[in-house]
């Protein structure tokens, strides 16, 4: 089985959000960019099917050159190679275009994505990557299984979860679940000399049409003081719920 | 070219997110100066989507349409869509809803904008406000294509009341094997429980409750409120509460009305979670908690005295606004 994880290089998740340039640009001062959490538990899937039934695992990135060491961490982390489109997107659909070239180029069975990035939280590339490419599909998967020509998933849903089936090329918008935290791994300095060596093959970006572009970005307000209630004062806490803010 | 949007219904049943939709739905037709139709599967009495907004229904009953298939619903409102020349279709931000939206984008040659929390700042060009970094900031998205989507997050816009006679009409999509490629076998979904995703009130708690033998008192208190129960990262990770309930940057996002965050000192990745939530209270014995800086209403205390002593405040509370 070849494995495609798909690895966005995201803001760490303690990171302060500022912009620059009018607030039109995301301001890169000062912050750590690490694998995407929901990419990472997908990451770990694939390792465990290199492990247990002999996968390949490549990764792809959509960025610029500042990406490479996120990439070579996955492969630091055991993946087998890594691919990176020299194309610094601005659109999700952009992404999928270029993922979906990688893909069939690649001739890949299993796309393993996180289900939204921790930036932009869009959580459309993975479902448009499948679209263009006719593959099947399952979002916020929390459990995987490939038997032969068919997978089993576990999607969680609003207020429970659901057990799909389907045959490959299948792609995966995954999360925290389809591995535990705890299993994560964590590159160790063996991981860290080979992946100097693994290759990190940098492909051109085809044209790709933009459907949507950021014009500007804005913070939140800033918050008001907290009104502080005094623990033998309970009664004063449920008045403001009910009148002030009429919550409850 | 009526305004599209798709009404997710459970058991036949719209759930009060359905009217938001349609309450949202109606604003952007009004502003396009056009009409809403919605989409449904399988919904029993669809009379009082009209009240919201939408003036015409289009109503699939399809047994193979049961359990929702991202695909298949997919298929069916791309062909609703252009049925009705629709240009601009708006989607709940659901599990469901987060699932076929990028797939009809493709179809539909679409820009899609999901996590929007505002009606469109203007129509042309077509920029609406959306959420982003976890709700840590915004952005303001321009969507350059001509058929466009909206992916609305939940509790963002409100119920507004519109008066119309919604007519209702029999929708036959054609659908084919490829459709059911993806194949649901079993869905396990808790009853009589309120979600994250749908409450209204979310009870949490975090390190501070030691332990997951001390959470009855945090479902006593969703329990009374009618809450979803919810936790913080370190808590699912220890597995004291399942993994969906962890609310944060990596887990849910929240955007109910009432956020009470019990014993949760607040890590900025669990704030960027409940920014969205519109009133927040923390009830943690450390005075420096971060949490205190992003809360409407603190008590300062020991949660083991406060929280029961609070249930039960609760309790006559609404004994008496019943």
């Amino acid at each position: 089985m070849k494995i495609l994880v798909c690895i966005s290089h995201v803001p760490d998740t303690t990171s302060k959000i500022n912009f620059t340039d009018g607030d039109t640009k995301f301001d890169t001062n000062g912050v750590q960019f690490v694998i995407n959490p929901n990419d990472e538990f997908g990451l770990t899937r694939a390792m465990w099917f290199k492990e247990k039934q002999g996968a390949t695992v490549d990764v792809v990135n959509v960025g610029g050159a500042e990406t490479e060491p996120t990439l070579r961490k996955a492969l630091a982390i055991g993946a087998d190679a890594a691919i990176r489109v020299d194309n610094t997107p601005t659109d999700g659909y952009q992404v999928a275009k270029e993922l979906a070239k990688v893909v069939q180029d690649g001739n890949y069975d299993l796309i393993i994505a996180g289900r939204e990035s921790i930036d932009y939280n869009g959580g459309m590339v993975p479902g448009m990557l499948a679209q263009l490419i006719k593959a099947n599909f399952v979002n916020n998967c929390i459990g995987l299984e490939v038997e032969g020509d068919t997978a089993t998933a576990i999607r969680e849903i609003d207020g429970g979860k659901e057990t799909l089936k389907a045959k490959l090329p299948l792609v995966i918008g995954g999360q925290k679940g389809i591995v535990e935290e705890s299993d994560l791994k964590i590159p160790n300095m063996r991981g860290i000399m080979q992946a100097r060596k693994k290759p990190l093959n940098v492909v051109q970006p085809s044209e790709s049409d933009i459907t949507t572009k950021v014009v500007k970005f804005e913070k939140p307000e800033p918050k008001g003081a907290v009104k502080l209630v005094d623990p033998e004062n309970l009664d004063e806490l449920i008045d403001l719920l009910h009148n002030e803010a009429k919550v409850i | 070219m009526s305004v599209l949007t798709y009404i997710e219904s459970e058991e036949g049943k719209f759930k009060k997110a359905s009217y938001e939709l349609a309450s949202y739905a109606q604003e952007v037709a009004d502003m396009l100066g056009t009409s809403v139709t919605a989409i449904t599967f399988n919904a029993n009495d669809t009379s009082e989507l009209g009240k919201y907004g939408v003036d015409k229904v289009l109503k699939v009953s399809s047994e193979k349409l049961s359990k929702f298939n991202a695909e298949a619903y997919a298929d069916a409102i791309k062909q609703a869509a252009e049925k009705e020349g629709s240009k601009v279709l708006v989607i709940s931000q659901s599990a469901n809803g987060k699932y076929l939206a990028p797939l009809l984008a493709v179809q539909l040659k679409a820009g899609y904008a999901p996590n929007v929390v505002a009606l469109p700042e203007s129509t042309e060009p077509f920029t609406v406000k959306r959420a982003a970094f976890t709700n840590k900031a915004f952005n303001f998205t321009e969507i350059t294509t001509e058929v466009k989507i909206i992916g609305l997050s939940k509790n963002s816009f409100g119920l507004k009341e519109h008066p119309s006679t919604a007519t209702e009409e029999d929708f036959t999509p054609q659908l084919s094997d490829e459709d059911f490629s993806v194949n649901v076998e079993s869905v396990d979904k808790a009853k009589d429980k309120v979600t994250i995703a749908d409450a209204e009130i979310v009870v949490s708690g975090g390190r501070g409750l030691k332990g997951p033998e001390n959470w009855g008192m945090i479902e006593e208190m969703a329990d009374i409120l009618g809450a979803a129960t919810a936790c913080s990262k370190p808590v699912s990770d220890m597995g004291w509460r399942p993994h969906s309930e962890h609310v944060g940057q990596t887990g849910k996002p929240v955007a109910s009305n009432l956020y009470i965050a019990i014993g949760i000192s607040g890590a900025i990745q669990h704030l960027a979670g409940i920014n969205a939530a519109k009133t927040k209270v923390v009830i943690n014995n450390d005075p420096e908690a971060p949490f205190f800086k992003a809360a409407d209403y603190g008590v300062v205390g020991d949660a083991f005295e406060v929280v029961p002593r609070l249930n039960e405040k609760l309790r006559e509370f609404k004994e008496k606004n019943a």
